[in-house]
């Protein structure tokens, strides 16, 4: 598989604060990839850098095999990005806007029939209401909608459930999965929310301190917490707490030794919220560095 | 590029037909133009020294150059800029040559509007007040150039305007004062030639007198030129000052257009959204 976004050693300064300071990850085609990280850590910034609308500091960035900074319209079509929107095209319906945006990748690609793409939103039924008229939870649809409606090879998704009630947060999860499965959708989203880090993505990204702390597939990135699985057992009415780096190896040890003097054992796996609660709390408290170490051989 | 023009052109014509089927938007064209024909309305009989003319006909022809400098300039500078804030172009960025789409379709809309303002005010005035098209129909066809080249004069400025400042808020406000305090020395209620001199030279920089003297030299009598400045219609001066400012306007416009363009981002957005909902 070839990389749809490669990015390396990406800077970005505004002022005298450094924002990104060195972000390198690489997603692949077909790839759905989360961007974590907690209020204030450049998830947008990066997001924003390979959308092509913000010019980095310095580094390589490559998107689809084009510089961002560099994109001409044919690459633009090849990408999705999905917007949060407030009050624009008030006057327009859903059915009218979605044309007219659709009509503009007509001399690069085949867009989405419209009747399919509101159908695939779950639209359908306020297809000819105007747009002001739509709830909150119906105009994001639309704004998924709006993303894909170039049938993108690559789309970019900024915190797209904020505000979601949890139905729309499974339907909008469903549609992610069809666009990643059927039709070979790059997918880079950003979130706050871990379980769905965890539901949608391939492979998680946190970004934290402007850079890329941990790299890896929500179990990959739990087990790669030194020390965080903690076994605690009763011995001859002694309780015992041990953080063991392979918690399977330590308790097959455990019994082999001690054998039935065992007694009341729990063995509890690092989650991927334990993981990220630890490093968020970590910056939170103006120690990053702790934070960092908690990640140990994560970060590149 | 012309699939993103035609498809612009259907903006346009989206947008305005939204308007004009937009009761509030309607009922704001009536009102405006229901306001200055009452005001003529009630001058019908009023007649102007130095002229056999009555003030309601002397003064409709400097009103729709004024209107059509405020709806070329100042609206379309307050909707570019509402339009940045509220997130419209970032829209149009973020699909490919979504910004010639939208440009287009903006200079189509405001075309539209401005025509259709200009109609809501003519069409009853030619019932109410008399002697106009007093140059028959020679001079009325003067409206084929003034009209097109005022709005070229307005229209690249109104967009230069609505890319620099921020606020749609602060545009209408301090428009709405500039074109106020330009229609009060531009001679449209009373001749610009009995103001004082250096008034005379100021409110000739602008593009308020120079498009209700054209429209004055398609609307009226050649008689009524009497009044005016060198007591002629100074049709060669008209088109160049109105050129200039098309110039100034259509040199200005792309750059500022595009380096305004270049900045919309989703933050950005975002960042004025806040504001708004701030001060609510």
């Amino acid at each position: 598989m070839t990389a749809a976004i490669e990015v390396h050693d990406l800077c970005m300064r505004y002022g005298s604060v450094d924002v990104l300071n060195g972000v390198d990850f690489t997603a692949l085609r077909g790839e759905v990839v989360t961007l974590l990280g907690p209020n204030g850590a450049g998830k947008t910034t990066t997001i924003e850098i390979l959308e092509g609308f913000r010019l980095r500091s310095a580094g390589q960035v490559s998107v689809l095999g084009v510089d961002p900074a560099r994109g001409d319209e044919s690459w633009r079509a090849r990408l999705g990005v999905v917007l949060q929107s407030w009050r624009d095209h008030g006057k327009w319906r859903v059915r009218e806007l979605l044309r007219h945006l659709g009509r503009y990748y007509a001399p690069y690609r085949r867009p989405f029939d419209v009747d399919e793409l509101v159908d695939a939103v779950g639209l359908a039924e306020c297809a000819d209401k105007k747009i002001m008229t739509l709830s909150g939870g119906q105009r994001r649809r639309l704004d998924v909608a709006i993303g894909i409606v170039g049938r993108p090879e690559l789309l970019f998704l900024d915190e797209p459930t904020a505000g979601f009630d949890p139905q729309a947060r499974r339907d909008f999860h469903d549609l992610v999965h069809r666009l990643a499965d059927r039709d070979e959708t790059t997918i880079l989203l950003t979130t706050h929310d871990l379980d769905e880090a965890e539901k949608l993505a391939d492979r998680i990204l946190i970004l934290a301190g402007g850079r890329i702390v941990a790299d890896g597939s929500a179990a990959a990135l739990a087990r790669q917490v030194a020390g965080q699985t903690e076994v605690r057992w009763r011995q001859r009415d002694e309780t015992f707490v041990h953080a063991a780096d392979d918690g399977t190896e330590f308790v097959r040890t455990l019994f082999a030794q001690h054998g039935a003097e065992i007694a009341d054992l729990e063995v509890r796996r690092a989650s991927l919220e334990d993981t990220y609660i630890t490093m968020v709390r970590g910056f939170e408290s103006g120690n990053p560095t702790d934070a960092l170490a908690v990640f140990g051989g994560a970060g590149r | 590029m012309t699939n993103a023009v035609r498809n612009g052109l259907r903006r346009g014509w989206i947008e305005y037909t939204a308007t004009m089927r937009s009761v509030p938007d309607v009922i704001n064209y009536f009102i405006v133009a229901a306001f200055f024909l009452v005001v003529l309305y009630l001058n019908r009989n009023n007649t102007v020294a130095g002229t056999s003319l009555t003030l309601a006909t002397l003064a409709l022809p400097g009103l729709l150059g004024m209107l059509a400098v405020y709806t070329g300039m100042v609206s379309a500078g307050y909707a570019l800029s509402a339009e940045r804030e509220d997130g419209t172009l970032l829209r149009a960025k973020a699909v490919p040559d979504g910004m010639i789409g939208y440009i287009t379709g903006h200079i189509l809309r405001v075309t539209l509007e401005t025509a259709t303002m200009l109609v809501a005010m003519l069409v009853p005035a030619l019932l109410v007040i008399d002697g106009l098209f007093g140059a028959g129909l020679a001079g009325g066809l003067n409206l084929l150039w003034v009209f097109p080249l005022g709005l070229l004069a307005t229209l690249p400025i109104g967009m230069v305007i609505g890319s620099l400042m921020k606020s749609p808020r602060a545009i209408a406000g301090w428009g709405l004062l500039a074109v106020g305090a330009l229609t009060f020395i531009s001679g449209v209620f009373t001749p610009i030639s009995g103001n004082p001199a250096w008034l005379q030279g100021v409110a000739q920089l602008f593009p308020v007198y120079w498009l209700g003297l054209g429209m004055r030299s398609a609307l009226l009598p050649d008689a009524a030129a009497a009044v005016e400045i060198t007591e002629s219609w100074r049709t060669l001066e008209t088109i160049a000052v109105l050129g200039t400012w098309a110039v100034v306007g259509l040199v200005l416009a792309p750059v500022v257009l595009r380096r305004m363009a270049r900045r919309e981002s989703g933050s950005a957005v975002d960042e004025r959204r806040q504001k708004v909902l701030h001060r609510l």
